[in-house]
This record gives C-alpha cells, structure tokens and sequence, in this order.
C-alpha cells in the first residue's frame, strides 16, 4: 500500500494549500462525525470527496466554512485559520449545497443580487459578475424568470452561479448533482471544468462514487475517517489488491451461486448481463487469471464461459477498502 | 391463452394541478423482468410507481397488475403486491422483528407463516442478529433491508421499489442487489426507480423517464447500442490542450472532460487509429484506448447527438 494515513500526522498546516487540515475532530454526544482527518487540498484542483450517507461529508464542510467549530485539530482555508477567525475566508470561498437555496419566489436575477449582498460584493463589480454567471449558466433571456419555473438542471446551474457570484478562489459543492439526470450532471461537470480552468480550487462532496472520475484527486472518508486519498488512476491501482474479472455466460443466475462458492473468489455480483468475480491475489499471471477460472467453471458445467479481466471500478475500491475496515 | 403481463399501462397520466406528472405512458413488464425506471427527480417515477401501487388515482387512462385494473378493481391487485416507498416507513420504537410481525398480521399472513417466513427472511438477508434491536437505531442500509424484509412477507409477485438504495453505501447497496437477484431467480417481477445509472446496468429491462414521458425503452445492451460510434478516451499532459484538439477533429461527435481524461465519441465507419494521426498530427503525444460504454455514458451521448428525443435545456 503506497498511501500512509499518517503521513501527514503531526506536520504543520500547508498555507500554500487551498485546504489544509491536520486532526480535525467533530463529536456530537459520545457519536464522532469527523475522527481525527489529515488533509491536504492543493490550489487549482477538483476534489472530490467522497462517501456514504453519515459518514461526516458535510460535517467536514461545515467546519472548513467556518459554520461549526471542531473539538480538536487545525483547519487552514486559502491560508487563514478558519477555526480562530472564521470571518477571513468568507469573501473568498463559495459555497453550493445539494439544497440549492434559491429563493423559489424569486427571479433569476433576484437570486443573483441576494447572494451578491450575502457574500458582499462590491456594488461596482455586481453588473460584470453577473453578466458573467448568467453567461455561464446560459441563463441569458432568462433574468425575469422565476427560479421555481426552472427545470431541475437550469435551477442547477443557476444556484453554480449564485455561489459563485462573488468570483470565489475555493468553492465548497456538497452533494451538487444529486437527483439530476446524466445529460445535466455532464453539462455541469463541464462548467465546474470551466471554473477548475480559471484557478478555482473545487471541494466536491458526492456518493455517487461514478463521479470519482470526474475529479483530479480524491478522498474516501467512511465513519469520519479518511480510508483513502489519491488520483483516481492512483486509487484504482494502488488501493485494490483484488483482480476482477467479467465473466459472460448463458446462465448467469445459476453462474453467481456457483461464483458465490467457489474457492478463492472473495465476492461476485450482476454486472449488467455479465458478471463480476473478485478474485483473492493470487499466485495467477497476468494471463493466466482468466483461463484459471474459466476452465473450473468448465468442469463445472458452465460449457460457454468466457473471462476477461478487467480494470476495478472506484466502487470496487471503496467495498474493498470498507470490508477491510475493523 | 397466455397470461397477461405483469404490468402493462395504457396512456396512464397524472396531473397535479398545473403539472402533467405523468404524461400517458404506455408500458409493458413482462413476468420475472427486473425493470430499471430511470430518470431525474421530478421526471415522475414516484408517481407512476403509486399509481401501480394503487396509492394515487391516476386522471386519465389506466393500468393493469397481472391483469386486473388498478383503477376499478384495486382490491385484487394490491395482494399481489409489495410497495416499498422513499421514506422508511416502520415504526422507530417497535424492534425489527415487532415491525414485521405487525405488517404481516395486517396483510393478513397466517399466524404460523409468519413466525417461520419471518425467521428465514431475516436470515437471508443478515436480520437475524438484529431482531430484538428497535427499528430506528438501524443504520441505513439495514433499514432498507428491514423495510425490504416486511415487503416480502405476504409473497407478493410484484415488487414495487421506489429508489430503495439512494443514499444507502456501497457494500450495503451490493448486498441490496443481491437480495434482488435471488428473488429475480424465484420468479418476482421488480419495478425499481433509482438515481444510479450502474444499478440500471443489473436490470433486465430499464425505461428512462422525463418529464413524465419514457424517453428510451429497451434491455441494457440494447439502450447501450444506440450509441453511434465508439467511445475513446485520452490521456494526455495537458487534458485541456487534448480537450481542445480534439474537439477539431471532425470524426469526433461528442467531447467531454472526465478528470484528466478527455472522453470521445468517435463517428461509426470512422477508424479509430485515425484519433492518434489527428493528435499527432496536431503535435501532441497522447494515449488513446477504446472504453466500454457505461449506461450513465450512453443516455448522455443519446442526448447530445439527439437519438430519441430530448429537448435543449
């Protein structure tokens, strides 16, 4: 395993880093939300943050915002201590919440001068700001509109805009594509690349772990505890030391009970119309993994099987990383 | 004569108000089909599933449950049934097993059925440990699991699943599935809306659904194959230079972003080791590989090189 982490335990705060976090704690009760999370964010990265329901996503938002106050640890935002003085950053960072927080009721361009006056932006640079955010989120024509007459996707795009309003250097997005469709999701990954391009150092929370690809480098934090950090590539290669394979076969219902039993395969499941075994590291070559399986499924019984190996998703990572959690 | 399906619905809409909720869908489900219903929030799936569950009246048209109408006959649809909504339903205070005893006794499960179907459903589904523990401090993949359990208990042939995994994580989402697919190989019918585009990759069948209306309809493989072309991706040093030179090129149809990667739709008849020339010929040193198309993959490429309709948003 080439990821320590302790690595970064007991070093002094980045403040060159748009994020640098050393033993961040949050307790609520005898219940630890965030447990002790070492973390640094370089400038001009999307990051993504990722991990199930409750396990202390947005908790951790919370305190880089400045909103709630850890129990323990250090937490530097774009260099200023945001636990002490909680104030300095706020003009400079953004925040979009899976909520949108749009005011319904409201238009389009009312929406925009609310989140102008919230981040304080000087009234001198409202009029190009926003004629930049409407551009952005190819919301021109649509100034008078009212924000509850937008589809799921323009109601999106236009809450990017409120939160960047302010042209923030970080901006904090969690959970931001929750319950909108591919075409959507796609055309707002496009706009935080847009941002990304410019300098702007995106925090993104999600558990939709399909997204991992979208970022430059990832976190998994499960239980308030960070399991994993690294590129994506780096993730799917370093952190699984399980090898899968696709196999396809006429009967795959009967072909996962047999998997499900079979000797030296730690799990299988439906992958669409074929199957995914996870195999144990074995003793098995690069080339040999496939033919080792499929001629025991032969004898089996499974005369058309066919294997190929395949490269591990991030999901496959994080079930992995979770299974060997204590 | 053959049976009819197990659902089918003829122009079945709901309007609240101002809203056309569901706009005449017309449907088929065949018997033991695990069908994915797709979609964004608001598309409609929630509506059309309680339409089927008989918990909404539908404004126009109607639908049929193993034949009978949801409409005029509900009755006889709704003990065929199991309807498993968004928010979790059982009572916080009474115990796992209290929670289904209670539910089974009020779909009128025999007395002795209950106290044996109830001990192997919590086997399978890895309850057992959990039966004297009360229903509110699950966490949430068991909950789902809890809820699942008290769904099953009257063996109901349909099964209607209302995103029953959003939220919950990843192992706990796995082990979900796979309880779905053992009662796939018993012979149930699963309706199942989710937001999880690989889940529907597990589906016999899956329809995606906008603002009311099935947009796409078909196995998997099938929704997959609708893509023109095939799927490249390029890593490169510089993804942005790549992005920009590849979207020159004029075999490419469609071109995101992915990370550091820079995903390519690449026009069918054309030759894919044409992508290396184009890069190379445009000075940069970069690796090209064909990817497998994913479903969340395909229905954003049907968008943009407008297969089946989809209006500009």
């Amino acid at each position: 395993m080439s990821w320590d982490p302790e690595a970064l335990r007991g070093t002094p705060v980045n403040p060159d880093a748009a994020i640098s976090v050393r033993g961040l704690t949050k307790r609520f009760g005898d219940f630890s939300a965030v447990d002790g999370i070492d973390v640094d964010v370089p400038r001009g990265q999307v990051f993504g943050f990722l991990g199930p329901n409750g396990s202390g996503k947005t908790t951790t938002i919370r305190m880089l915002t400045g909103t709630i106050a850890p129990q323990a640890g250090q937490a530097l935002v774009l260099g200023e201590d945001v636990i002490r003085h909680p104030e300095r950053a706020k003009r400079r960072i953004g925040y979009m919440s899976q909520k949108f927080a749009l005011f319904e009721d409201l238009t389009v361009d009312e929406n925009l001068r609310f989140y102008a006056g919230v981040y304080d932006l000087p009234p001198e640079r409202f009029a190009a700001q926003r004629r930049y955010v409407l551009e952005m989120a190819d919301l021109i024509g649509r100034e008078n509109e009212l924000t509850a007459n937008l589809s799921v996707g323009w109601r999106q795009r236009l809450a990017l805009g409120a939160a960047t309003i302010h042209d923030p250097e970080l901006l904090f997005l969690d959970e931001p594509t929750g319950g909108v469709d591919p075409v959507a999701r796609r055309q707002f990954w496009d706009l935080l690349y847009d941002l990304a391009s410019r300098g702007v150092t995106l925090f993104v929370t999600t558990h939709y772990m399909d997204e991992a690809t979208h970022c430059n480098r990832l976190a998994f934090i499960y239980r308030g505890r960070l399991i994993a950090e690294g590129s994506p590539q780096q993730i799917r290669r370093d952190f699984i030391s399980q090898r899968i394979l696709e196999v396809s076969v006429g009967d795959p219902d009967a072909a996962l009970q047999w998997l499900e039993q079979a000797e030296g395969v730690a799990e299988a499941y439906l992958s669409g119309a074929s199957l995914h075994a996870v195999i144990g590291s074995g003793a098995q070559g690069r080339d040999e993994l496939a033919p080792w399986l499929t001629g025991r499924m032969r004898e089996a019984g499974f005369a058309d099987v066919r294997a190929v190996e395949v490269d591990p998703t991030i999901e496959d990572v994080f079930v992995n990383l979770v299974s060997r959690q204590p | 004569m053959t049976s009819p399906p197990a659902v089918r619905t003829e122009a079945l809409s709901c309007r609240f108000g101002e809203i056309q909720a569901v706009d005449e869908v017309s449907l088929e489900i065949p018997h033991g089909a695990v069908f994915g219903l797709l979609g964004p929030d608001g598309a409609g799936k929630s509506t059309l599933i309680r339409m089927l569950a008989t918990v909404q009246r539908a404004s126009s048209g109607d639908a049929f449950v193993f034949g009978s109408s949801v409409t005029r006959e509900p009755h006889r649809v709704t003990p065929r049934l199991g309807y498993m909504s968004q928010r979790f339903s059982m009572y916080p205070d009474l115990t796992v097993a209290e929670n289904i005893d209670f539910f089974a006794t009020l779909r009128g499960v025999p007395r002795a059925e209950r106290l044996t179907r109830a001990a192997s459903l919590l086997t399978s589904m890895g309850l057992a440990e959990f039966a004297g523990r009360q229903a509110g401090r699950l966490s949430g993949g068991m909950k789902q699991k809890l809820t699942l359990a008290v769904t099953l208990m009257h063996q109901p042939d349909l099964l209607l699943l209302d995103e029953p995994t959003t939220g919950v994580d990843p192992v706990a989402r796995r082990e979900f599935w796979r309880i779905l697919a053992g009662l796939h190989r018993g012979g149930t019918t699963v309706l199942v809306s989710t937001p999880y585009m690989d889940e529907a990759e597990r589906c016999t069948d899956v329809a995606f659904m906008e603002a009311g209306q099935i947009r796409h309809r078909g196995s998997p493989q099938q929704i997959k194959q609708l893509v023109p072309g095939t799927l490249l991706e390029v890593a490169a040093e510089n993804p942005r230079e790549a992005l920009a030179v590849v979207r020159r090129a004029p075999q490419a149809t469609s071109v995101h972003l992915y990370g550091d990667l820079v995903r390519v739709l690449w026009a069918s008849g054309a030759d894919v080791k044409e992508l290396d020339r184009w890069l190379s010929g445009q000075g940069l040193t970069a690796t090209v590989r064909p990817i497998v198309v994913d479903m969340e993959t395909a229905f954003a490429f049907l968008a943009d090189v407008g297969v089946g309709g989809g209006e500009p948003r």
